[in-house]
């Protein structure tokens, strides 16, 4: 299948998941009915489809395209198909300022303090990966860099948990932590959207570098391409797409991780047609995630990340287990 | 087509290149010569302007792009990440020459996939390939980037003694072209045969530069080499065989 095609395919797949999204839902309006509703906005079902499920399918696509993209572009720079797009601290960053918005009530003062907290939390991850990386401009440095900074944002996040005020606190903080698009507003599709925009935005442009990247830092260097940009590139580019997924959804894993790995082969392994083909099928992935726990556990409100470890890791094993076949 | 004047390279306090000045202009092949530690490795890297210097390379002054349409670096590591075909992996010698890919560009890949002989393999993977075709596969690349100079640093090491040979007649013909070629090895035979002219390294000092043939002697060989060798012109060409080392 030529790229073009395989371009064309997940759009439409991703398309039909948007809209598959739009129309399932507990609150039974049918699909004619529905899509009506949403062009009007008028009675309860419009303002069930414009204000519920309308922002849930589009942090969807957001959520989904940033955890695909930035797992292709990390994965493309640190040239180790192990890498996933929370490695350099960012989302676990996300989800300290998450917390401690939780845990100090902050996030019942106003709608958007929580995500807005969960930002803050990815930013200062970022300035300490590159803080601690220096102006280094070696791939290893900033994986170790992002190792601690993860490890550090972890342990004061099980401190805050450990030292939560109240049973309902802690369980408060352990569900966000599981990942979910339900109940979201289009306040929080306004917070994430310059975000998401402008980090894919970065990590596309980072494609020549990555393919250059495949023939080891010192050659690509040698080719005109600067280590030094595209490492901010894709530092920055990363952080701002899954510092912003993180703080409207919460931690979704395994995403970033697979998506680039089922595509992989089909771009032909060449790193800059896996960025866009891989912001698709994370969007088509999280979408599908999304409608299962709708469809699966309608009234006990399954977890989006719960769901996605679940399925992503049994599958990731199987994938392993084939690549160890093949070489 | 590369001018070094007084290029040095500290590590700490400790010079690795040590005040080297040297030239190279179009149809030269020059071997760079020099036991394990010499600092050739360096020397190129910093001739290139991938590491901080002091003293001046004509090439580290351009711009990257420009210095990358002047010149092709082969590192030692063969590095392959991913399972990109030969073709596309070729083809990334390209970048350098920004959107005129198109045009120009599957052209020079053709040719450099036909001057390694590697037609057959364009749309193999390359990380499934034998080290020594993997070898001729990151050599073509070089070779697509198009640049007048090519500067390797050790590309015959680990090859078998037929894909050597061949490895050296590609990079003759590069410079008889009106290219030239810098290229590290410790095979001093094939130096002997194929290179223009070879710089003699030792603890990061040039200390020979000059045909093989004139500033091979016993001396150099025993202070710089450690080695006793044998050395005859022949018939057949040059021929250089080590006998024993140096008792110190």
């Amino acid at each position: 299948m030529s790229y073009r095609a395989i371009l064309i395919y997940l759009t439409l797949l991703v398309v039909a998941l948007f809209t598959a999204s739009l129309l399932i839902g507990p609150s039974g309006i049918g699909p004619i009915e529905g899509l009506r509703a949403l062009v009007t906005g008028q009675g309860a079902p419009g303002l069930v489809m414009r204000e519920l499920r309308l922002p849930r399918a589009i942090l969807g696509v957001g959520v989904g395209a940033a955890l695909g993209l930035s797992g292709a572009a990390m994965q493309g720079f640190l040239r180790n198909p192990l890498a996933e797009p929370g490695l350099i601290g960012t989302s676990a960053g996300a989800a300290l300022g998450a917390v401690i918005a939780i845990q100090t009530g902050l996030y019942a003062s106003f709608a958007l303090a929580l995500p807005l907290a969960a930002l803050a939390g990815a930013g200062v991850a970022v300035a300490l990966i590159l803080t601690l990386a220096g102006r280094e401009a070696r791939a290893l440095v900033l994986i170790l860099a992002g190792i601690a900074v993860s490890a550090l944002a972890g342990a004061a996040t099980a401190l805050v948990l450990n030292l939560a005020p109240s049973p309902y606190a802690a369980a408060e903080i352990v569900f966000w932590m599981m990942g979910s698009l339900a109940d979201r507003s289009m306040n929080h599709v306004a917070l994430a959207a310059p975000f998401l925009m402008l980090g894919a935005v970065i990590l596309l442009r980072s494609g020549a570098g990555l393919d250059a990247l495949s023939l080891g830092e010192d050659a690509a260097a040698s080719m005109g391409v600067s280590l030094k940009r595209l490492r901010l590139q894709i530092v920055f580019g990363s952080a701002l797409m899954v510092g912003a997924a993180t703080a409207v959804a919460g931690a979704v894993g395994f995403v970033g991780l697979v998506v680039p790995h089922l595509l992989r082969r089909a771009v032909g392994s060449r790193p800059s047609r896996l960025l866009p083909t891989s912001a698709l099928g994370g969007a088509a992935m999280l979408l599908a995630a999304d409608i299962a726990t709708r469809v699966i556990a309608p009234e006990r409100d399954l977890k989006l990340g719960v769901l996605t470890a679940i399925v992503g890791a049994p599958f990731f094993l199987a994938m392993i287990r084939k690549m160890g076949r093949e070489s | 087509m590369l001018t070094l004047k007084n290029l040095t390279v500290l590590r700490g306090q400790c010079p690795v290149v040590d005040d080297v000045s040297a030239s190279i202009g179009p149809g030269e092949f020059i071997g760079l010569i020099g036991p394990n530690g010499a600092g050739k490795t360096t020397l190129m890297r910093a001739a290139l302007g991938l590491i901080a210097h002091r003293g001046e390379s004509s090439l580290a002054q351009l711009d990257p792009m420009a210095r990358a349409r002047a010149a092709a670096w082969l590192p030692q590591a063969r590095e392959i990440a991913w399972g990109l075909s030969v073709a596309e992996l070729v083809a990334l010698g390209r970048l350098p020459h920004g959107r005129d890919q198109a045009t120009r560009g599957a052209g020079a890949v053709n040719e450099a996939l036909a001057r390694m002989g590697l037609e057959t393999y364009r749309d193999r993977a390359a990380t499934q390939l034998s080290g020594g075709e993997q070898a001729r596969v990151l050599i073509a690349r070089a070779l697509a980037q198009e640049s007048p100079l090519i500067l390797a640093d050790e590309p015959i090491a680990g090859l078998d003694p037929a894909a050597q040979i061949d490895t050296m007649e590609v990079f003759s013909a590069h410079a008889r072209a009106g290219g030239a070629v810098l290229c590290s090895l410790h095979d001093l035979g094939l130096a002997a045969r194929h290179c223009s002219r070879v710089w003699v390294m030792d603890r990061g000092r040039l200390v020979a530069d000059g045909a093989l043939a004139d500033v091979l002697s016993e001396a150099l060989l025993a202070e710089v080499f450690h080695i006793r060798a044998h050395f005859k012109m022949t018939l057949e060409g040059p021929v250089f065989q080590p006998l024993s080392t140096m008792d110190h």
